[in-house]
């Protein structure tokens, strides 16, 4: 007993201390690792933004998704051409370029100066490289247009020649998306993690979970940024967002996903909610290949039935464009379409008794996602007055979404916002879209539009959003508003949204000599 | 002793075997295909197929699982689906995080809850002890994410001392990261300390009125100075399993906690992953999680064993 008693107490006292101890010591010793990082001090010179979608990994060849492209296109990687914030295609990589007569082939006169991050310079081979591993490398569905592409040819150093197969205006604008980004020949081994460009950012630190650093890369060819550092901040939750914003750990909330929290930060002169235009059709997608919806009349019907105006007041804060269409007023051929079938109750409930599709319910099939969650409901019970038998169902965003919507079209509508830019033609040009829409005369007006010339392009595209509208292939809720808030003193913010990049070559801070801040637009 | 010992270690491996199927069913039964969420929106059926077949989802259940369980075992976790990079370092960098946080927490709770429960038992016919006792149930009934949102809403946002989120390693700014620990670490730990708080209190009702206390005070000892001396030891033993009981509720807590205070730990990948249908990384996440619970009850055993004597000899 006694020999029990002086060898039981100190393993008593030890495993009286275990629960306690033992969780502090283990952390304590790897506390050399680095797990996570935060935004970098230094006044002045650097500068957080709050997104909300961190990319999984940092190859846009090979990951679908806005979020990669959005950190390092024209920050990290660069284009032979970009867009402006009017949606204008400029000068980026290639200073001048020229089109053949038959508009078959493009020639691109390319700056003699630019380097890539891991000391190669920019040529024409690279051009030639980066252009012909789109299809046989890249794996992500926005690679196709780049398949209209016969052959590249580096004429010398600094030009280069791209012949078509056919005339395609379509091309020349994709390539100030992701696909027209320049590879280095000797930069393409790390994709995933270990980005190479030659834009005036390179990524310094990834902190899987949290952020990613860019950095301001030395003898930039072209003028350099104002900030040695930019953050990118992952948040989930909005409130989360917000909260950084207003206790200082972020200058930048990218992207409001939450507008109704606005007014904490309007009337405060502490800082600038900005509001422009992005490429976001928020969609009631109508399931035109089968079901109520194959009904012309019962679509139409939908779209009499409701009311965009009240719809947007309630669900997004009253921020956001009326469009009626498939094209955002960024687009040259942006034509206000709102009249086509102005909000009328009546009409509605006459249209759908003619469509002989009144007693059945159609299944609202939405996605977890912000914007369909608020507007649900609201679709919902304005259709519901107008005679339609509604079941709405939540999916959970992507995975249940995209088998039961998506790949098997097994609803009758939906609603999607539709991000991705001049996307009128991937999401009605195939009646194998998830949508259904099938309309040789649209498919037509379509392929006119890329072929001819700057104004027959126009005047086609017009025409195709007209027919689009004026079947009911869907019913355009409203247009996403890019929805900023900043501290007052950074300048340079791109107030539309019009390319897949959150471009930060421009960003400034107000009151610095740097002439950066002269770029601001808001 | 042996024969008792070898038992655990038999329970401790059946509870791992049990917990890894019941871990690998429930992936295997979740809706949503891992390979079209990876290739997104447009892909074509052909290159779906293909990816479940580099994924391996084309193959039978058995096969996958054991397949897992070899990755598992050699400790090589292979790559993500949705990152393509390895998934080993990115978990003990995360599960870093979490035991940083659920560490911490852990000690918060201890030191709240020793003497605020010893007192709440020495005072428990006064009405101070009753005021402890009414305040500590409030706290259990207090979720740790409601706890967190209000010292946001009022030490970061409103008073503006501490930030409202964010991490960063010790290494880089240790004043910094105990100023980013701080709140998340105070709300779960000061729920847990409620919880606790309850536990030290009757054990050391217990104790109190065991006979060798009575001893001590007749020894001369003031009834505090006996109750440090000989009954506080005494005490701490089902406290000690309680504390490791709560582990898995505190690991839980800290998946929300992570979320509001946007903390790059086991719990935030765990939800990126399920949402990205991630379904490798999710399945290494939830076992770690288990194993963590799993080990410490049976440290927990191990120590009964060699703690009471009668339990040794009975074996």
């Amino acid at each position: 007993m006694s020999k029990d008693r002086r060898f039981g107490r100190p393993v008593r006292t030890a495993a009286s201390l275990l629960a306690c101890g033992v969780l502090l010591l283990a952390t304590a010793c790897s506390a050399g690792s680095t797990a996570a990082g935060s935004r970098p001090e230094g006044p002045g010179d650097s500068l957080a933004i709050g997104l909300t979608a961190e990319p999984s990994n940092l190859d846009f060849t090979k990951t679908e998704g806005a979020a990669v492209p959005q950190a390092l296109l024209y920050n990290v990687y660069e284009n032979l051409v970009k867009l402006d914030q009017r949606g204008r295609i400029r000068p980026a990589l290639a200073t001048s370029w020229d089109l053949s007569k038959d508009r078959r082939t493009y020639t691109f006169h390319l700056t003699k100066n630019a380097k890539f991050s891991n000391g190669a310079p920019f040529t024409a081979e690279d051009a030639k490289f980066s252009i012909e591993r789109v299809i046989p490398k890249w794996t992500v569905a926005l690679k196709a247009p780049m398949g209209v592409v016969d052959h590249v040819r580096a004429v010398s150093r600094d030009e280069l020649k791209v012949t078509l197969k056919r005339p395609s205006n379509d091309w020349l604008y994709r390539m100030t998306t992701r696909v027209g980004a320049m590879f280095s020949r000797t930069g393409t081994d790390k994709l995933a993690t270990d980005p190479v460009g030659t834009g005036p950012y390179e990524v310094k630190r990834w902190n899987r979970g949290d952020s990613i650093t860019l950095a301001r890369r030395p003898g930039y060819w072209g003028r350099a940024p104002h900030f040695d550092t930019v953050t990118l901040k992952y948040f989930k939750d909005p409130t989360a967002m917000n909260n950084a914003l207003l206790t200082g750990t972020i200058d930048v909330i990218g992207a409001m996903q939450s507008p109704d929290s606005l007014y904490r930060f309007e009337n405060n002169p502490k800082y600038r909610v900005i509001e422009g235009s992005t490429n976001g059709e928020v969609m009631l997608s109508l399931n035109n290949g089968s079901g109520p919806m194959k009904s012309g009349k019962a679509r139409q019907a939908v779209r009499y039935a409701i009311d965009h105006k009240a719809l947007v007041d309630t669900c997004w804060g009253g921020r956001g464009k009326l469009i009626g269409s498939m094209v955002p007023p960024t687009d040259p051929w942006y034509q206000d379409l709102t009249d086509m079938y102005p909000y009328d109750r009546a009409k509605a409930k006459r249209l759908l008794k003619e469509s002989g599709e009144a007693g059945r319910t159609l299944r609202l099939r939405i996605p977890t996602l912000p914007y369909a969650a608020a507007c649900g409901t609201v679709v919902k019970s304005q259709l519901e007055q107008a005679g339609f038998k509604v079941e709405l169902d939540q999916l959970e965003f992507p995975a249940a979404w995209l088998t039961t919507v998506f790949k098997n079209a097994d609803y009758d509508m939906t609603i999607m916002s539709h991000v991705e830019p001049r996307d009128m033609t991937a999401v009605f040009g195939s009646k194998d879209y998830y949508t259904r829409y099938d309309s040789p005369a649209f498919r037509k007006l379509l392929a006119k539009a890329d072929e001819g010339s700057q104004k027959e392009q126009i005047t086609s595209m017009r025409a195709a959003a007209r027919t689009l509208s004026k079947d009911a292939a869907a019913d355009w809720l409203f247009l996403l508003p890019n929805l900023m808030v900043a501290d007052a003193d950074i300048t340079g913010l791109p107030v539309n949204s019009v390319t897949e990049s959150l471009d930060l070559t421009g960003l400034s801070r107000s009151g610095s000599s740097h002439p950066a801040g002269s770029a601001d637009r808001s | 002793m042996i024969v008792r010992l070898l038992q655990r270690i038999a329970i401790l491996v059946a509870s791992l075997f049990v917990s890894s199927v019941v871990v690998f069913a429930f992936m295997a039964v979740l809706p949503g295909d891992p390979a079209r969420v990876a290739l997104g929106v447009s892909a074509s059926d052909s290159a779906v197929a293909g990816l479940r077949e580099q994924f391996g989802l084309d193959r039978p259940l058995v096969d996958q699982y054991l397949g897992w369980m070899h990755d598992i075992v050699t400790f090589d976790l292979g790559d993500s689906y949705i990152s393509h990079t390895p998934i080993g370092p990115q978990l003990a960098d995360r599960l870093l995080v979490t035991l940083w946080l659920v560490g911490t927490a852990m000690v918060i709770a201890c030191i709240v809850a020793v003497p605020l429960g010893t007192l709440m038992a020495v005072r428990h016919r006064k009405p101070s002890g009753l005021v402890l006792s009414a305040v500590s149930q409030v706290g259990v009934a207090v979720p740790a994410f409601l706890a967190g949102i209000l010292m946001i809403t009022v030490f970061a946002v409103g008073l503006g001392w501490l930030p409202a989120n964010g991490w960063t390693p010790p290494v880089d700014d240790p004043v910094l990261f105990l100023k980013q620990l701080l709140m998340p670490a105070l709300s779960l730990g000061l729920v847990q300390a409620a919880v606790l708080t309850r536990y030290v209190r009757s054990s050391v009702l217990d104790v109190l009125r065991e006979d060798y206390l009575r001893t001590a005070r007749a020894k001369g000892l003031r009834p505090m100075q006996a109750l440090v001396r000989h009954g506080l030891r005494n005490a701490s033993v089902p406290v000690v399993t309680v504390l490791a009981l709560q582990l898995a509720t505190l690991l839980v807590g800290a998946v929300v906690i992570e979320r509001v205070f946007v903390i790059p730990g086991l719990g935030s990948l765990l939800l990126d992953s399920v949402a990205n249908r991630d379904l490798i990384v999710v399945q290494d996440v939830v076992m770690i999680i288990a194993v963590a619970v799993l080990l410490v009850n049976f440290l927990v055993d191990l120590a009964y064993l060699l703690i009471d004597p009668r339990l040794r000899v009975r074996g």
